[in-house]
């Protein structure tokens, strides 16, 4: 029975490091080659839009990068969550990698809106539910990530910033709706995606390959980023010098 | 001693170190006046655009007032160690906690409710829309301290704690801000005010049986 696959080995930092090091390559690998496929689908591929012609495309990045700007706060939240409950760093330590990431995500998806809001609804930046709300989103993100960034003690930086990132998850679906009907009282809805005409299978697919990609990336990039914090956090142990030694 | 008698004792303390140091409650107060005085300034006195925004001027000036005065809660009794002798208590920290916040409330809320007529006639608001404003706030601000105490408790002797505590909890008070401005609009025009109030009755209820826990969880971490 000894020989069976342990979870529980690789909640230790030390065997984490090892295993996230075999993993990033494959993923970076797999966002790379579905990235490929997803620009190819997206430029090649798919028709021109009859209503919005070429600028349309630039959904196949805003609405990947949108989608995991929200996704990776509630995979944030949970290993939160996680770490709060169980008391394991190496969770803290994901939630605290996928920050930046999802942070990112945020300001493209936001940057990519406005640079597709321009030619299609004439306007850089409207006040639409959507954008205020991811706006609000990427504000959340800051403040997980400044008030890390404040506390010395690692031990309090990451026990604070999973309960902020709790509270604020609770909080995102009130803020979203909030944000919705403020919007609807104050201006007819000027934009409805779900009123759209009803988006071509060629499009649905490149989108999807695309946020597949995105995902890929996000789970490359964090990885990375938790070795970092590993190697920056564990940095007087015995098994980060033996690396040290052995890789110098 | 049960918990009211605990909340009791806690919020004549609270009362009474506030009293004596009446500074910080007017100083709260001043800038709540001035922000809101600095709009027309801004936007022109023109007194057709300064009743539209009335409401929400107000409102997000008692926003800022709020946070401005979240420092206080909890970092002088953090300094002194009151906070540590609290924590140690028998009493469950979710009733003293509840008591500071209703203590923080009646110091820096309830001096902005007691002020924003004034500042409401000063932008046009007719009688309605006052009430409709004091109402609005009497049900928003205690949600502005029981959130606010959250990232109060969180930055507790933090370096830049005060501006950091901006952005931890300026977010989250933006259904507030929403509710509490819509209610002045609603009240202006023929659609009513009555589901922005219940909406904001419904956070501060919601607000107040989940945030004492969150800022119990919140001192433990950043007093240990």
């Amino acid at each position: 029975m000894t020989s069976r696959f342990n979870l529980y080995k690789y909640s230790s930092p030390a065997t984490f490091y090892a295993l996230a090091g075999k993993m990033i390559p494959w993923f970076y690998g797999a966002a790379a080659l579905l990235g490929a496929v997803g620009l190819y689908i997206s430029f090649f591929l798919a028709p021109t839009d009859f209503q919005q012609s070429e600028a349309y495309r630039i959904i196949f990045i805003h609405v990947p990068a949108s989608w995991m700007s929200m996704f990776i706060y509630v995979v944030m939240a949970g290993w939160a969550a996680f770490g709060l409950a169980f008391n394991t760093r190496l969770s803290f330590m994901m939630a605290s990698a996928l920050a930046p990431t999802g942070a990112m995500l945020t300001f493209v998806s936001l940057w990519t809106g406005a640079l597709w809001g321009k030619p299609t609804w004439g306007a850089w930046w409207v006040w639409d539910a959507r954008l205020t709300s991811e706006l609000i989103l990427f504000f959340l993100y800051l403040g997980f990530m400044a008030l890390q960034a404040a506390i010395d003690d690692p031990r309090r930086a990451d026990r604070a910033g999973a309960l902020i990132a709790l509270v604020g998850v609770v909080n995102v679906p009130i803020i979203y709706f909030s944000v919705r009907w403020w919007n609807t009282l104050h201006q007819g809805a000027s934009v409805s995606m779900t009123k759209a005409p009803s988006m071509a299978t060629i499009m649905l697919e490149g989108m999807m390959v695309m946020a597949l990609a995105v995902w890929m990336y996000a789970i490359a990039a964090s990885l990375s980023r938790v070795r970092s914090i590993i190697l920056e956090r564990e940095r007087n142990t015995q098994w980060v010098a033996q690396l040290l030694e052995t890789e110098v | 001693m049960n918990a009211a008698q605990t909340v009791f004792i806690l919020l004549r303390r609270e009362l009474m170190l506030a009293m004596r140091r009446r500074g910080d409650v007017l100083t709260v107060l001043f800038f709540f006046v001035i922000v809101a005085s600095l709009f027309p300034l801004g936007v022109g006195p023109d007194p057709k655009l300064l009743r539209l925004m009335g409401g929400g001027v107000v409102w997000v000036a008692a926003l800022l007032a709020a946070m401005l005065s979240l420092g206080r809660m909890f970092a002088g009794d953090y300094a002194d160690g009151t906070l540590e002798q609290l924590v140690l208590t028998p009493t469950p920290p979710v009733v003293w906690i509840t008591g500071k916040i209703l203590a923080h409330w009646l110091v820096s809320g309830v001096p902005l409710i007691l002020m924003a007529p004034v500042l409401g006639v000063q932008f046009g608001l007719s009688g309605d829309a006052l009430a409709v404003l004091v109402f609005s706030l009497l049900l928003g601000t205690p949600v502005l301290s029981l959130i606010g105490a959250i990232g109060a408790a969180l930055t507790l002797g933090l370096r830049g704690g005060g501006v950091l505590v901006s952005l931890l909890v300026l977010p989250l008070y933006i259904p507030v801000l929403i509710f509490g401005a819509g209610a002045v609009d609603g009240a202006m025009s023929e659609l009513g005010s009555e589901a922005h109030l219940s909406l904001l009755g419904g956070i501060l209820i919601l607000a107040f049986m989940l945030t004492p826990w969150a800022v119990s969880a919140a001192l433990r971490i950043s007093i240990e």
